[in-house]
């Protein structure tokens, strides 16, 4: 069994898993409900001037027959008296003194944040988080996104936080920036102890087309939400990945985190704790037994004894383009027991990459005639055999002399493991293009004719 | 105990029907499901599997933990995924048979949770047993009520003795089922898989007797008698070239000169799911013309209608409101089985060369009341309280068809779990 407890900024957790500031923290005693079911920390939904909310408030995108690929929401921060919730708080941290419990805060004025982070240290938060990632509604008011935004502006507000606050602060960063690496070098410089990210994705999630109003309908309008949920993840893996380049401090990952896997992604690019939002909405508290098991039977078969060890194990990986090994080159294979003869390869190469993927029986007539623009005399003839292939389907054939090794046929491919991608190397050695570029040697054929003027080579 | 079988078994012939799934088939299949919260298919299933948690494990490639969800519930989970009557347990309360889509295939997908979590980690179960309490159960008969039984005691602590009177053990999961479902060798390999949880002992060829029983309560903290039931019924049918359902099964499957070399008419006598595998298994075995003989309807059959389906797909044909008189023999030979007409007056003889009698098993019940205060019902079966399995002896459980007069291997996995949950609560004194 490993160790799933972490330690963030001093402050030991059970586990990894927290909720993340949402719905599903609103309350004590869906709080509670959440560390029964073995969530590891929660971040309260965020605490300042109750607001007023309007109705209705999310919309949702399904993929598919699958759904909620994708959730959108114009919900603000919390709408209840500020005395309930801490009041709730201290309920919570006295019932459940192990777990992590951090109070995420979104004031104005130096003065209000100085009264309401000595409130919820009084109750025992063990952090703080400052959402600076709200980008709907609290924006216009100068809050939320409007500060995560603009670095100069959160650089001194978390000054100001730093100064009042007693217990480690986080900064919620949003991701609608054009680069995360300014408001996390931001935070940096003013001494947070972390970053969390991603807030929620500006959006407009659909448009009711019998109503002409935006989703999700609020009367005769909608205004623009912030969309998370599982359609968000590989924003939020790079955004994570380009902030643990500059903010060398605990991070807090967030962004449609689902299960076990997308957890251990998220820390193996740098996060110490995730956050999750969404498929809890989608499915409950319950949906953490399989995220414990999953990181704990992982990380026994990785050999890690703890959590911590995760954290990071990727990141050295995550590179520029231009430091990547070119001499690295993949080209498919396709194992003619498995594959049901489809074609579906075929037409994505022909129509979506390089013309490598051969059927037999073709002249090379009708091979032009199809698009295709290499005309090799040896096209293997291979019934498909495998179970679901229809009578006479042929297994497709991978000119490897032409095929750029890019993906596309295996990511197609419905039978899983029939195409792979097979390693030969054009070099045994490495080297990048960035490399190339020191050397003079990035000269590629057919460049403009200004470029080669410019470079000197005419 | 014997866990290698014979070359050359009929039952090697027939393939399975529903094969392992690819991890790229089950996902596929695991997002399917809705991961309902008050699901139908987990009231349907008699050992309460969390289904929509295994399945969503499944979806998240948590596959090890969607088997211990299984075995959580149901330690012989293999078995059932494959033998489970799913069309009318889980699978056939899925919300999806509302609404015009095809059901979940959960017998598949918890094939495909068993069996890969098992092939990548044999030990998966193991690591969670309690320290040695140096209590003794026995149970006698090794069948599925039994092997749960002994499996969920063993990860108790408990050190387990079964007396089997068999070669092999697993009851009918080896000797009895279709083997398009399950072959023998696949459910030795679970019973090897239990025997591996803890400290459990088989003694085959041991044939416990009424006497042997009683002394088992000195030697033992406490007795659980799952010993199935007793031999085919023949309705006076008895003589050559009539055989038992069960027993000819057990033959096709474990015995390597049965043969049916010669057999081109077979009539299967009875109208239950044992009579449609017999069926079944003649006719994909190869026998020319095989055919149910029922005394009523299609409608009123207790085997499952999904199984009748089958069967006709197989070739199977069904003669009703027809009730066997006699076999019909020249010389020794059996050439036809006489028979009444219940939808009119008078006798036919319908030509056969083979006849398979599947209308019922007896009791051997008989053994389970040799302990004091063991009471049978008016039907033989052995009584017994229903949360805990227990008889009216303190010491002595009961459980699976000798307690139900014959069901599913899940109701048996159910009171095995049931009355070792009781044991290991009576034995630590709670």
């Amino acid at each position: 069994m490993a160790d799933l407890s972490i330690d963030f900024c001093g402050v030991k957790s059970p586990n990894p898993f927290w909720l993340a500031s949402a719905p599903p923290t609103n309350t004590g005693d869906q709080v509670k409900r959440a560390f029964d079911a073995g969530w590891g920390g929660a971040v309260w939904k965020t605490l300042g001037n109750p607001i007023v909310n309007v109705s209705s408030r999310f919309g949702g995108v399904d993929y598919g027959s699958t759904k909620l690929m994708g959730l959108n929401n114009i919900e603000l921060i919390t709408d209840r008296p500020l005395e309930v919730n801490l009041r709730e708080m201290a309920d919570v941290k006295k019932q459940y003194p192990n777990h992590t419990l951090i109070a995420s805060l979104m004031v104005d004025t130096k003065e209000e944040w100085t009264e309401i982070i000595k409130k919820v240290e009084d109750v025992g938060s063990d952090l703080l988080e400052l959402n600076f990632g709200c980008p709907h509604g609290m924006c216009e008011r100068g809050m939320g996104s409007a500060v995560g935004a603009e670095p100069k502006v959160l650089e001194a507000i978390v000054g100001w936080v730093m100064e009042a606050a007693n217990v480690p602060v986080i900064v919620k960063l949003t991701p609608n920036v054009g680069d995360i690496a300014e408001p996390a070098s931001a935070a940096y410089r003013a001494g947070a102890d972390a970053v969390s990210l991603i807030n929620t994705v500006k959006s407009i999630v659909g448009v009711d087309l019998d109503r002409m109003v935006p989703l999700p309908v609020v009367g005769s309008g909608s205004s623009n939400g912030g969309y998370c949920g599982p359609a968000v993840k590989p924003i939020a893996l790079h955004l994570l990945g380009q902030t643990a380049r500059v903010f060398p401090k605990p991070i807090s990952g967030i962004g449609g985190i689902s299960n076990w896997r997308d957890a251990a992604e998220f820390m193996a690019l740098g996060s110490t704790s995730v956050q999750v939002c969404t498929a809890v909405m989608h499915y409950g508290y319950r949906i953490v037994e399989d995220m414990l098991e999953g990181l704990n039977d992982f990380l026994d078969e990785k050999g890690m004894a703890s959590a911590m060890d995760l954290v990071g194990k990727a990141s050295p990986a995550y590179k520029e383009w231009g430091d990547l090994d070119m001499n690295y080159h993949v080209v498919a294979s396709i194992d003619p027991k498995s594959c049901i003869g489809c074609q579906l390869c075929v037409v994505a190469c022909l129509d979506g990459s390089h013309q490598c993927i051969h059927v037999a029986g073709m002249d090379d007539a009708e091979k032009k005639q199809r698009g295709y623009v290499a005309f090799p005399t040896d096209v293997p003839d291979v019934a498909a055999i495998a179970d679901g292939a229809r009578a006479g389907a042929r297994v497709p054939w991978v000119h490897e002399e032409e095929c750029v090794g890019c993906n596309l046929c295996q990511l197609v491919c419905p039978v899983e493991g029939t195409i792979s991608m097979v390693e030969k190397r054009k070099a045994p050695g490495p080297i990048t293009w960035n490399e190339r570029v020191a050397k003079g040697d990035d000269v590629t054929v057919g460049m403009l004719d200004a470029t080669r003027k410019a470079r000197g080579l005419d | 105990m014997s866990t290698t079988l014979p070359e050359g078994r009929l039952e090697t012939q027939l393939k399975d029907k529903a094969p392992l799934y690819t991890r790229g088939e089950a996902m596929t299949e695991a997002n399917r499901c809705i991961y309902c919260a008050d699901a139908p298919c987990v009231q349907a299933c008699p050992t309460s599997i969390d289904i929509p948690t295994f399945i969503h494990k499944i979806a998240t490639d948590n596959v090890k933990g969607s088997a211990r969800t299984i075995f959580e519930s149901n330690l012989l989970g293999y078995s059932c995924a494959r033998v489970c009557p799913v069309e009318v347990l889980c699978a056939g309360s899925c919300v999806y048979n509302q609404w015009g889509r095809p059901p979940i295939e959960i017998g598949r997908l918890q094939r495909y949770a068993t069996e890969s979590a098992l092939a990548r980690d044999a030990d998966l179960l193991k690591r969670t047993r309690k320290a040695p309490t140096g209590k003794k159960i026995a149970c006698i008969g090794a069948g599925p009520a039994s092997l749960a039984a002994a499996g969920h005691l063993a990860l108790d602590g408990h050190s387990v003795t079964i007396f089997e009177k068999r070669a092999y053990a697993g009851g009918l999961n080896t000797t009895g089922v279709a083997p398009y479902k399950l072959h023998a060798q696949d459910a030795l390999r679970e019973v090897q898989m239990i025997l591996d949880l803890g400290d459990i002992e088989v003694k085959t060829g041991v044939e416990i007797d009424e006497a042997a029983a009683r002394a088992l309560l000195d030697d033992f903290d406490a007795v659980f008698v799952g010993i199935g039931l007793g031999p085919d019924s023949f309705l006076g049918l008895e003589g050559p070239g009539v055989v038992g359902a069960t027993e000819y099964i057990e033959r096709l499957k474990l015995d390597p000169t049965t043969s049916l070399d010669g057999v081109h008419t077979a009539l299967v006598v009875g109208g239950g799911n044992t009579a449609i595998d017999v069926a079944r298994e003649l006719a994909q075995l190869g026998v020319p013309d095989v055919a149910m003989v029922y005394r009523r309807t299609e409608a009123v059959m207790s085997g499952y209608h999904h199984e009748m389906v089958g069967a006709r797909k197989d070739g199977v044909r069904l003669v009703e409101n027809r009730q066997p008189v006699a076999a019909v023999r020249d010389g020794g030979a059996i050439t036809g089985l006489r028979v009444a007409k219940t939808d009119a007056d008078g006798e036919e003889t319908l030509a056969c060369d083979l006849i398979a009698v599947a209308v019922g098993q007896s009791r051997l019940t008989a053994l389970a009341a040799a302990f004091e205060g063991v009471a049978l019902d008016d039907k033989g079966r052995v009584v017994v309280d229903e949360a805990t399995n227990r008889t009216g002896n303190a010491k002595v459980y009961a459980g699976g068809d000798c307690v139900n007069g014959g069901k599913e291997v899940v109701n048996a996995a159910q009171h095995g779990k049931l009355a070792a949950r009781a044991i290991t609560a009576s034995l630590s004194g709670a």
